[in-house]
């Protein structure tokens, strides 16, 4: 069994497109992946597609196929949804056929548009990746149910509004270089530290914005890759993917993301690989508390230790373990059904050196995404590495 | 209020929560959930009853929620929080009390109050 390459991969510009349809978005990274790649549009088996609000932002359901359309394939294609992870289960399912002989060649990608319907809108779309009996019937928000996990963390670990505002801080900066990237504005402490509060302890810096956009990456066997001549230097050696309740109030922790634990594990035994070995992270950080939820996670830190890891300066470009080097979802944003699959093209590109922050880490061989979905009831973690 | 049918047990727990007999599922291992279930997520029990809800509960967590969704605008600022009733956890709106006053261990009891956006019910803590 050998491990699925990278043979190319295309990002929309990440920002505010109200009047760019989601087919249009999905078409340009799609196509800007299916010519990076060099592969023959008719070769392609079939679309991963990642989207998770697009019945409410678009009135458009069962958009596999309009995607498929969109990028000229005419082949099968499945949305995958598991809200702000859809793009990783995209990708999950592309490596799980590729390796098990089903597929040559998968196109993932993954698309949202979020802008359109205004902040209420969207804020209301992003709710129902909540429990809808019991958390969005009592008010919850998605910032609201990570400032019940913030706070919870606080009160069992330490920990404080300022540590976060780092973590933000640190994310702004990154992304100053990524033309990709939403925000490219440095921000201070104490703009983080000022700013309006979305749901206590939370500001408005805690948060990712609203964001329209779209990722696509072509996936390719092994020996596809050699047969045709492919310059796909990097592997996804291994995936993961862990779940949990949907709803806070039924995990057994309110300070810790039990799924995503369960993905690293599963995705670092399939790479063979551990903790002390990954060179480079993309995480979830829809808030910067979930850059902590995960980077504890992922092993890189222990528990109820990576709260300080920014405010250190260890996850920032000139630390040892650099973490969203893309600016994260903070400062890239977060068109939330394309997220995970801009993770995968941004390791991607660390560790073959084009992307903008690659001298962060010049000799990394090993990089790590951890996509999201909901208070953390969905995550998939995958371990890329550099094959030749 | 919005014109739909209910949602067939949780507008019955609902109900009973207003008649003061608020009750949670629990699996014959003893673990606890809030309806509907028809098996346990933890040991994949089905022989699932009826108890009564402990009379009160601790704030796990709160927030404080000032961007809410349209069917909360009216309504907010206001405090969602996780409390533990025993062996179950709710999620509910903390009303009677000043927000800066509410703090992870206030004891609340339980009870349904009315969206003031929409008139719909919904879990209401008060502090007791
Ligand atoms: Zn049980």
């Amino acid at each position: 069994m050998s491990d699925p390459r990278v043979a190319g991969a295309g990002v929309t510009k990440f920002g505010k497109h109200p009047e760019r349809t989601g087919r249009d978005l999905f078409a340009e990274a799609g196509l800007e992946a299916l010519d990076d790649a060099g592969v023959d549009p008719d070769d392609v088996d079939s679309l991963y597609y990642g989207n998770f609000m697009g019945e409410l932002a678009e009135h458009q359901g069962h958009q596999g196929p309009l995607m498929a359309e969109a990028i000229g394939l005419d082949a099968p294609a499945t949305r995958f949804e598991a809200a702000c992870a859809s793009a990783g289960v995209a990708v999950r399912g592309a490596v799980q056929a590729l390796r098990n002989g089903e597929a040559d060649v998968i196109v993932v990608g993954g698309a949202e548009r979020m802008t359109n319907i205004g902040t209420a809108g969207a804020t209301d779309a992003l709710a129902i990746a909540a429990d809808d009996l019991y958390e969005v019937r009592a008010g919850m928000t998605f910032p609201g149910a990570y400032a019940l996990m913030t706070r919870a963390y606080f009160d069992q670990y330490g920990g404080s509004h300022e540590d976060l505002a780092h973590v933000a801080v640190k994310n702004h900066e990154h992304a100053m270089v990524n033309d990709h990237a939403q925000i490219q504005k440095e921000i201070t402490v104490e703009d983080a530290l000022e700013a309006p509060t979305i749901a206590s302890p939370l500001g408005l810096y805690d948060s990712c914005p609203i964001t329209d956009g779209a990722a696509a990456a072509v996936l390719t066997t092994e020996s596809y890759a050699e047969d045709h001549g492919l310059d796909a230097p990097v592997a996804i050696s291994g995936t993961g993917q862990g779940g949990d309740n949907l709803a806070l109030q039924d995990r057994s922790h309110l300070a810790q993301t039990p799924a995503a634990d369960k993905a690293a594990e599963e995705a670092y035994a399939d790479a063979d690989v551990g903790p002390e070995d990954i060179d480079v992270a993309e995480v979830h950080d829809c808030f910067t508390i979930a850059e902590v939820f995960a980077i504890e996670s992922l092993g890189l830190y222990e528990r109820g230790e990576g709260i300080s890891a920014a405010t250190d300066g260890e996850t920032d470009r000139h630390g040892d373990q650099p973490v969203n080097l893309s600016g994260g979802l903070k400062a890239k944003g977060h068109p939330v059904g394309a997220t995970g699959v801009a993770q995968l093209a941004t390791i991607t590109w660390l560790l073959d050196g084009s992307h903008p922050r690659a001298d962060a880490v010049p000799d990394g061989t090993v990089g790590v995404a951890h996509n999201a979905g909901g208070t953390v009831a969905s995550t998939t973690v995958h371990v890329l590495e550099v094959a030749e | 209020m919005s014109e739909q049918a209910p949602d067939g047990e949780y507008d019955e727990w609902l109900d009973a929560i207003a008649d003061g007999e608020a009750y949670y599922v629990e699996c014959a291992n003893g673990h606890g959930w809030l309806p509907p279930r028809r098996v346990c997520p933890t040991c994949g029990s089905r022989d699932l009853s009826d108890q009564r809800l402990p009379e009160a509960g601790e704030i796990a967590t709160h927030t404080t929620i000032t961007v809410p969704t349209p069917q909360f605008e009216d309504d907010a600022p206001y405090v969602t929080a996780v409390a533990e009733f025993g062996p179950v956890s709710v999620t509910g709106i903390v009303r009677g009390v000043d927000p800066d006053a509410v703090e992870i261990g206030t004891m609340v009891g339980i009870d349904v109050g009315d969206r003031v956006t929409t008139g719909d019910r919904l879990v209401v803590f008060r502090p007791r």
